[in-house]
């Protein structure tokens, strides 16, 4: 296995809590992170069925103040900054000029003039390099992100974990939702959020205090089936459900529109940096779109690189893939030439050099019954 | 850990049982626990010539994919096909019924280059 150099490789304020717990820990966006605890499927199915909580201490928090943070947030990220509530959150994207993903993130309204969002770990420099290269007068934009330890407790039992925890000390945001709130002298913020396709929360404390919290949530989840969980389900979870990864399914070679985010992209809001790729690929229809996939013959799990055939016509290469806890099938997203993105299309997975058939499926791949 | 004594070992966490000039093949229970959930076991083809060292199988856990090198050089009588519905068994019994396959071996010289279970259990402790 190759890795960084050890010296270049971040700790995560966590860390001894997780080699207490027994965690594999693995180099991941330059960070020094656990992928697993008891197993991937275990703690993937604990999240599907009862309650898990992931180390996100490497994800990267910034604040945006002033009086002009909403208009210059429009012109930098997709979203209509304007139709957020103060407390209320959402999904958006950082394009290049050529309308491509520099990153994903999730941007919260914590006040009229006050904004904080979570980036990505490995993208924490370039973001924030990017933004302030822009930034308008009267606009500030720092970086929290050393500061915080980062929780997220995902699962169908994470409220009554929550309830159990804090009682009537905190309040749980509704969906999307964020507050901050001081609990024993301490501020943590709840964001109602997650990359699982579960209902749960991203908590953030202060780093110091980041290990405790997280032996706190397992302590006082157990009878919920609480589970320390790692990068290894974080994935496989987000995987089912669709959502992207930036930097497998997301590239500053493609738009949003393409990995079917449409959705987080508000054209008629203005003027933003990568919109006049986005009027382009509306008007003029795009070469290639981001699909799901299911295998369809008994194989070896499909993986990210494993090239798409149909018949002779190589058509492109798997961008995430993997065995699906939940359903115990291959699954995988890729990039395909639009004549073959429609749901039902056949095509091949050259594993090893055996070609096994696979289907085009509707997003997202994993539904709860 | 368990490292059975009649067994001998490959750096790369393979074990070989030999009986005459046939070694049986598959991977130490420390690599089994490294892997974990084994979900997908590829078995080498019967009549496939390999050398030490050549990668013989493939164990697939949910995270990875991982080539299994063959610890002797000869001719593939055996997979172990059981894999194929149960690869878990290279979770519950890598031993026993989680063997993955089966060499007739061309030189049982080689057998004397690889890890003695003490040398094994130093190389991983």
């Amino acid at each position: 296995m190759s890795t960084d150099s050890d010296n270049e490789v971040k700790q995560t304020p966590l860390r001894s809590t997780h080699e207490k717990l027994g965690a594999r820990m693995i180099p991941f966006a330059g960070w020094n992170m656990p992928v697993q605890y008891t197993g991937i499927k275990d703690e993937h199915l604990a999240v599907r069925n009862d309650v898990g909580v992931f180390d996100i201490s490497h994800m990267g928090q910034f604040i945006v103040e002033g009086e002009g943070a909403a208009a210059w947030l429009n012109s930098v990220f997709t979203a209509d900054v304007n139709k957020l509530d103060v407390a209320q959150g959402q999904y958006t994207f950082m394009l290049n000029e050529g309308g491509g993903v520099i990153d994903d993130l999730i941007l919260y309204r914590t006040g009229e003039t006050t904004f904080f969002m979570v980036v990505n770990a490995s993208m924490i420099d370039e973001d924030f390099a990017w933004l302030n290269a822009r930034l308008a007068d009267g606009v500030s934009l720092t970086n929290h992100s050393d500061a915080w330890a980062g929780l997220a407790v995902q699962g169908p039992k994470s409220s009554e974990l929550f309830d159990k925890m804090f009682g009537d000390s905190a309040v749980l945001p509704p969906r999307n939702g964020i507050s901050s709130q001081d609990v024993n002298g301490e501020t943590i913020i709840i964001c109602r959020t997650g990359y699982t396709g579960e209902d749960g929360y991203e908590f953030f404390c202060p780093a110091e205090n980041g290990g405790v919290w997280l032996e706190r949530f397992l302590s006082e989840g157990e009878e919920f089936g609480c589970k320390p969980c790692g990068l290894g389900a974080r994935d496989t979870l987000r995987l089912e459900v669709c959502y992207p990864l930036n930097g497998s399914d997301l590239s500053p070679q493609r738009t949003p529109l393409q990995a079917g985010m449409k959705f987080a992209i508000a054209m008629g809001k203005g003027e933003f940096v990568g919109r006049e790729k986005i009027v382009d690929q509306i008007e003029n229809g795009m070469d290639e779109r981001l699909i799901a996939f299911v295998m369809r013959e008994k194989s070896a799990p499909p993986r990210p690189h494993y090239k798409i055939f149909s018949g002779e016509a190589e058509l492109g290469e798997i961008a995430s893939g993997g065995l699906s806890p939940s359903l115990n099938e291959g699954i995988g997203m890729a990039y395909l030439p639009v004549a073959f993105c429609k749901i039902g299309t056949e095509i091949e997975i050259d594993i090893r050099g055996r070609r096994f058939k696979a289907e085009v499926v509707k997003k997202p791949i994993y539904k709860k019954a | 850990m368990n490292v059975p004594s009649d067994l001998k070992f490959a750096e790369s966490h393979e074990w070989v049982r030999i009986e005459g000039d046939i070694a049986t093949v598959g991977i130490s229970d420390h690599a089994q626990e490294e892997l974990t959930d084994v979900v997908f076991v590829e078995v080498p083809e019967e009549d496939m010539d390999v050398e030490a060292g050549d990668p013989t199988a493939v164990v697939e856990s949910v995270k990875a994919a991982s080539d299994i090198y063959s610890p002797v050089s000869g001719t593939v009588i055996k997979g172990n096909t059981a894999l194929e519905a149960n690869p878990a068994l290279v979770n519950t019994d890598p031993y026993g019924k989680g063997w993955i396959f089966k060499i007739k071996m061309m030189d049982p010289d080689e057998v004397d280059n690889l890890l003695t279970p003490e040398q094994y259990t130093d190389h991983i402790s």
